[in-house]
């Protein structure tokens, strides 16, 4: 099983520590998204350099370091959605099921289909509750009979459990909730169309502590479900949900372990030094 | 340095006195504005008001075989004059197409000439005194009377001021302006749509855009010269038509659509388009279901405000041949029309005193219906502009 686990390879870039990262819980995890060499450069500028990193199916990853560091920049190109800048430059492979999304051929809207994202600020559509879950299945035409449509928002928000707080107001606008429930809107939405990997941007870090609390909550469920990866600048909350943690910084994977291994034993300096808060 | 209060009051006292002058005076300003729209509107009102009421006078009309040949004769020589010819021109034609009515005679209320019409209003005219004492006899007698004066609103032009009207010019101008929001609306959304949301941000954007924030400076009648140019000498189009002042008004408005539309489309916030690629729309689909309504009020308001402004215009119609004498009501956008200010313009011009209230007249009509596009623009704005 050893064997196995260091097969997948999960390396580290620039600073090579040796160490396999191994788990701890069951084994029978594949591989979800395989990156490898890969560099993007903002017009001259290199925010990304030779980005190595193997994601699970069905973890929590997180991606941590000081801002400017580059972990939101690589958390885009997961879903393509650095094409919306026109100065990016890419190079790489980023393997999702057998293809290298990060190639002109593929569509990326396919690629978001199957790679959801929630943004850092909650930014629910301005449209109704309902419509906020509804929209993206039906536009993918996953559903076509409204009786199958309202099971799927009901099945949505109440995975990200906000049903009992919506169920009388569907057809209020979603801005109408509180910050930490569009927030949890915003997840409804984005695991409606049954992605397999869900991106979070700083998910909790316009939100008040106890929505912050909810939303961890909420994370823990879903991964049954999905692969989730989340940037964070929080490093409890990092300590806290995530199964596998990587160390950002200067645009580089200083580190990647097991959170566990991260936080009581990082085997780099660096990602030591900012653990414990010496800088960042 | 320490300074107590009442030294930085002392200092204070200067700046306050400045703000405070600062503050008068463009309360001033303000004023002095409201001051020349009350003038322009009591003036406006004063001498427009009297051309929606129009004199009638009740004469004996007498059917006889002779009126069939000479319209005259159907009323007596007295009051001859005082009937506007335009009513007597209809009579045989009336005769013709009701039988019954030769050789009766009935007391009607007619339509009277215009001097009339000024006489009884007070303002100049050309009757004699004779013809003066016959209408105030009249007038004594209950039988002559300012009536609400339907024939303003339901004729074209006439060289008869009792009988011009501004229906032929209003059709014209509702015409004009389908043409004008059908070609310019659409093509004006689409454009801004791509400039914004589509295309690239490089140098040949950057030329479309500084030419479109030019036209939109063009001194209008240079649209006119171009809607001769193009639509008449080299497609064709019928001049004089609500078709051709369509197109033309149409260019003339494109760049004022283009230019609310990309600024209502970069209002919307960042975060809804994200949200929206994030959930795997195409870009049109973002657009569509997510830019477009977001920002369809601030759409709505620039495109109905660069309509009242083509709605206004006069000089590029000019060119394409819509200032016209059309009496009669057309029917199609490549008949012969004119505008409303057109009218007014054509009006202003008559040498008949009569016409100067007709002029004044016009413009209410033409007020009115501005006021009212752009008290649209706003009700929808407010309707649309839901808060999210």
């Amino acid at each position: 099983m050893d064997m196995k686990v260091a097969d997948r390879g999960v390396t580290m870039s620039g600073h090579e520590t040796g160490q396999p990262v191994t788990r701890n819980e069951q084994a029978n995890h594949e591989l979800s998204i395989r990156v490898r060499d890969l560099n993007l450069w903002y017009g001259e500028t290199q925010a990304l350099k030779n980005i190595n990193i193997d994601v699970f199916q069905k973890d929590i990853t997180a991606l941590i370091g000081p801002s400017g560091c580059g972990k939101s920049t690589f958390l885009r190109c997961l879903n393509r959605m650095n094409d919306l800048i026109p100065s990016v430059k890419l190079e790489g492979l980023i393997e999702m099921d057998g293809r290298n999304v990060n190639e002109v051929k593929m569509d990326e809207v396919a690629l978001r289909r199957r790679v959801g994202m929630v943004f850092q600020k909650p930014n629910p559509f301005p449209k109704s509750i309902y419509e906020n879950v509804a929209y993206a299945p039906r536009m993918h035409d996953l559903v076509s009979r409204k009786a199958d449509q309202d099971e799927l928002v009901e099945r949505a928000l109440r995975d990200a459990g906000l049903w009992n707080e919506v169920k009388d107001k569907l057809h209020e606008p979603g801005t109408s909730l509180s910050g930490g429930q569009q927030q949890r809107l915003c997840i409804a939405r984005a695991i409606a169309v049954q992605p397999d990997v869900i991106l979070m941007d700083e998910p909790t870090s316009a939100l008040d502590p106890i929505s912050t609390a909810t939303i961890e909550d909420l994370m823990d469920k879903l991964k049954q479900q999905f692969t989730i990866i989340t940037v964070t600048h929080n490093m409890q909350q990092a300590a806290r949900v995530a199964d596998y943690t990587a160390f950002f910084h200067l645009g580089e994977i200083v580190e990647y372990n097991d959170t566990k291994t991260m936080f009581a034993n990082p085997h780099t300096k660096k990602a030591e030094d900012y653990i414990t808060g010496r800088y960042g | 340095m320490r300074q107590s209060f009442d030294e930085i009051s002392a200092q204070l006292k200067r700046r306050h006195r400045k703000s405070a002058r600062l503050k008068w005076m463009s309360m001033g300003a303000l004023g002095l504005a409201g001051v020349f729209l009350v003038f322009f509107f009591t003036d406006m009102l004063i001498k427009g008001l009297p051309a929606f009421q129009q004199a009638q006078i009740q004469v004996q009309v007498d059917y006889n075989e002779m009126a069939q040949e000479i319209p005259l004769a159907a009323v007596e020589e007295e009051v001859r004059p005082l009937v506007s010819r335009g009513y007597l021109r209809l009579i045989p034609g009336r005769m013709e197409d009701n039988a019954d009515l030769l050789g009766t005679t009935r007391m009607e209320w007619v339509l009277a000439d215009g001097q009339v019409d000024q006489y009884l209003k007070g303002h100049h005219n050309n009757l004699s005194a004779s013809e003066q004492a016959v209408v105030d006899e009249l007038a004594a007698n209950g039988r002559a009377e300012l009536k609400f004066n339907t024939t303003f609103f339901s004729r074209g032009d006439s060289k008869m001021p009792e009988l011009a009207g501004i229906a032929s010019a209003a059709m014209g101008t509702v015409m004009t302006l389908l043409v004008t929001l059908v070609v310019a609306f659409p093509i004006g959304v689409m454009t801004a749509v791509y400039l914004e949301e589509f295309a690239p941000d490089n140098r040949f954007t950057q030329i479309i855009e500084i030419n479109i924030n030019n036209l939109a400076a063009i001194p209008s009648i240079l649209f006119g010269l171009l809607g001769l140019a193009i639509f008449i000498n080299f497609f064709g189009v019928p001049r004089s038509s609500p078709l051709v002042g369509g197109l033309t008004l149409a260019l003339m408005t494109l760049p004022v659509i283009i230019i609310s539309t990309r600024t209502a489309l970069r209002s919307v916030p960042e975060d809804i388009r994200h949200a929206a690629f994030g959930v795997g729309c195409s870009r049109w689909q973002v657009v569509r279901d997510h830019v477009l309504p977001v920002s369809m009020p601030g759409i709505m308001t620039g495109s109905i405000i660069g309509l009242a402004q083509a709605m206004g215009e006069t000089a590029p119609l000019i060119i394409v041949g819509m200032v016209a004498f059309i009496p009669d009501v057309s029917a199609t956008i490549t008949e012969a029309a004119t505008v409303l200010p057109a009218q007014i313009f054509t009006w202003a011009g008559e040498p008949d005193r009569a016409f100067t209230e007709k002029t004044a007249g016009g413009i209410l009509v033409l007020l009115t219906i501005l006021i009212t596009l752009n008290a649209t623009a706003v009700v929808l704005r407010k309707k649309f502009e839901r808060r999210w």
